[in-house]
């Protein structure tokens, strides 16, 4: 009973991300797309669920769907010319068969693998991934946090008014 | 004589449910028995949201008239009491508006996907020591997730609604969104890392040993509170739906039962903010061992209601905020407060690990705590917000638009009369 309810809860999450995938590249209101987008990143969260990565799925909403897309939406709202239009690209035809290369090559990858079938019992996984992070993994994640760092101090002089900017730099010296 | 009074001697010990339960795992398969308790549960919670929204909206409207001083609603049925039956019916009666040029796909979705996140967050609340309905690991952090989606809803309500007003609400949301989502984790990272899970009725057994949090961690509970407030969109905060600056809102264009959900959410949505204070900073079920006589639920229940009169409170009392003072509490005053906060209680933790202390380490922890957050409060909220905030700062958000400078008024001009034309 319960292999039957997660292979439909599988397929009805992998429907809805691969459809709200297409569609965000098939309509033409930008926000649309964006929003198509949240879904998508939902999908995918319902399909961590389904393999017992709780804390990943969380992370993915809260992440993914919650700050990223936000961040987008907003983007968007302060470039109105844009917020309306998402077609008319000269490149749709090798885009499209650029995706459908990678998709092939992905899934025959998929197929032909042989997998490992994992039958420990899942415990918390929250506290493993900490653990890894700051154990084994501890330089790649702080390479990552010194890499946002220099990525938000950047945004930060870039949006600085050039009076502002001149006026701390004559406080400075 | 004592068998007849033996249900009512425990009767704190109240749970029809568990002999069906029981009865049940012998019938059939354990799947048909998880089942039947998850629709049973689904069915408790949704009866408890549904009938709380109805009762809240009696309970804010007199409370606030009580501290306005009038009188509140108080002419349909006893002290008013069937006053939300009867705005209900007359909001469904209402004819549903709208606008012509409203992305009219977008425009009947928020309604409803505002209601959603606000009815799952009541699912991982430990109701009593064995009554949770989604007892997940990832608890605390599915709550801030939830809360991140109602956010995405409201943007949707205003963007569709092709209005000037609704727009710069929605603008307003979202900004207001991205400030407070990051003290509002920072600041429930405190007890996560105190206690060791993220699991909501790990934390309240936690609490059941060692007493509340809020006296651990209180300066999270301050962060949280004030974070809290400001994402619920209630007064103190609501500049998203500021009915001076900006008509309604994200929900101006919303008419009848449309918007009835919003404003039934934002009742829920409260409710559910002090089922987490209740639950995560005042002990959920656990009440010094009272919980012993007493039903556990009564005593949830009783917590967040009392948190419930609190926002009520602040809703009655404060002024609302200006954007930039919003904007300035969030990234001055409560982040900066909320990573000194992680800080200390990280190296607490560490100590405790490390040094094999017993759990007696705990109460110098609290004192250090309460002295550190009373110090700061004071450091934050007098001495740099009295420099900060004298004078209205602007917000640049985008460039200045230049504006040719306009001739300077002359006040002689308009009293003279008109000269002859020529």
């Amino acid at each position: 009973m319960d292999d039957t309810a997660v292979v439909i809860a599988f397929w009805v999450m992998a429907v809805l991300t691969l459809v709200s995938a297409l569609m965000v590249a098939m309509v033409h209101d930008l926000i649309h797309a964006v929003l198509f987008l949240i879904l998508s990143f939902v999908g995918v969260a319902g399909l961590y669920v389904t393999l017992s990565a709780d804390f990943v799925a969380v992370v993915q909403v809260l992440i993914y769907a919650g700050a990223i897309s936000v961040l987008m939406l907003f983007s968007i709202l302060l470039t109105p010319r844009s917020a309306r239009d998402n077609a008319a690209v000269s490149y749709a035809a090798p885009i499209a068969s650029l995706a459908i290369l990678v998709g092939i090559v992905l899934s025959y990858a998929a197929v032909e693998t042989n997998w490992a079938k994992n039958t420990n019992e899942f415990g918390s996984t929250a506290r493993e991934i900490g653990n890894a992070l700051l154990d084994p993994y501890v330089l790649p994640f702080e390479v990552a946090s010194i890499l946002l760092v220099v990525a938000m101090v950047g945004a930060i002089i870039l949006v600085r008014p050039a009076e502002e900017a001149a006026r701390a730099d004559g406080d400075q010296a | 004589m004592t068998a007849l009074l033996l249900p009512f001697l425990n009767w704190y010990d109240f749970d029809p449910f568990r002999d069906l339960y029981n009865w049940l795992d012998k019938q059939v398969d354990p799947w048909l028995v998880y089942l039947i308790s998850g629709i049973i549960g689904c069915t408790g919670i949704l009866t408890f949201v549904g009938l709380g929204a109805l009762i809240n909206v009696w309970l804010e409207r007199r409370i606030i008239g009580r501290m306005q001083v009038r009188r509140g609603p108080n002419r349909v049925g006893p002290w008013g009491l069937v006053q939300p039956v009867a705005d209900a019916i007359k909001l469904i009666q209402k004819e549903v508006l709208q606008p012509d040029l409203a992305d009219s796909r977008l425009f009947n979705l928020p309604p409803i996907l505002v209601f959603i996140p606000a009815m799952l967050s009541f699912a991982v609340f430990a109701w009593a020591p064995d009554m949770v309905l989604a007892n997940l690991d990832v608890g605390v952090l599915y709550l801030l997730a939830l809360s991140s989606i109602t956010a995405l809803a409201i943007f949707i309500a205003g963007w569709s609604s092709n209005n000037k007003y609704a727009l710069l609400g929605a603008m307003r949301v979202i900004a207001m969104m991205i400030s407070y989502e990051v003290p509002m984790v920072m600041a429930l990272l405190a007890p996560v890392l105190l206690v060791g899970t993220m699991n909501v009725s790990g934390l309240v057994a936690w609490q059941a040993d060692n007493g509340p949090l809020a006296i651990f961690v209180p300066l999270s509970l301050i962060v949280y509170i004030l974070s809290a407030t400001a994402e619920l969109n209630r007064t103190p905060a609501d500049i998203a739906e500021a009915e001076s600056e900006i008509v309604a809102g994200y929900h101006t264009e919303y008419s009848g039962m449309k918007f009835g959900l919003f404003y039934a959410v934002e009742l829920v949505n409260s409710l559910a903010v002090s089922a987490i204070m209740a639950s995560l900073f005042f002990g959920g079920w656990a009440l010094f061992g009272i919980d012993d006589f007493i039903p556990a639920w009564l005593i949830f229940i009783l917590k967040i209601y009392v948190f419930y009169f609190g926002l009520i409170w602040l809703r009655g009392t404060l002024p609302r905020f200006r954007i930039d003072q919003l904007m300035g509490l969030a990234w001055k005053m409560l982040l900066p407060l909320s990573l000194i906060n992680v800080a200390v209680i990280a190296v607490e933790v560490l100590i405790w690990e490390e040094g094999d202390f017993g759990s007696w380490i705990l109460a110098p922890f609290a004192l250090i705590n309460i002295a550190l957050a009373l110090g700061l409060l004071m450091l934050f909220f007098r001495l740099i917000t009295a420099k900060l905030y004298r004078l209205p700062r602007r917000v640049i958000l985008v460039r200045d638009i230049q504006v040719p400078n306009l001739p300077a008024p002359q006040a002689a001009v308009a009293l003279q009369p008109p000269a002859a034309t020529p």
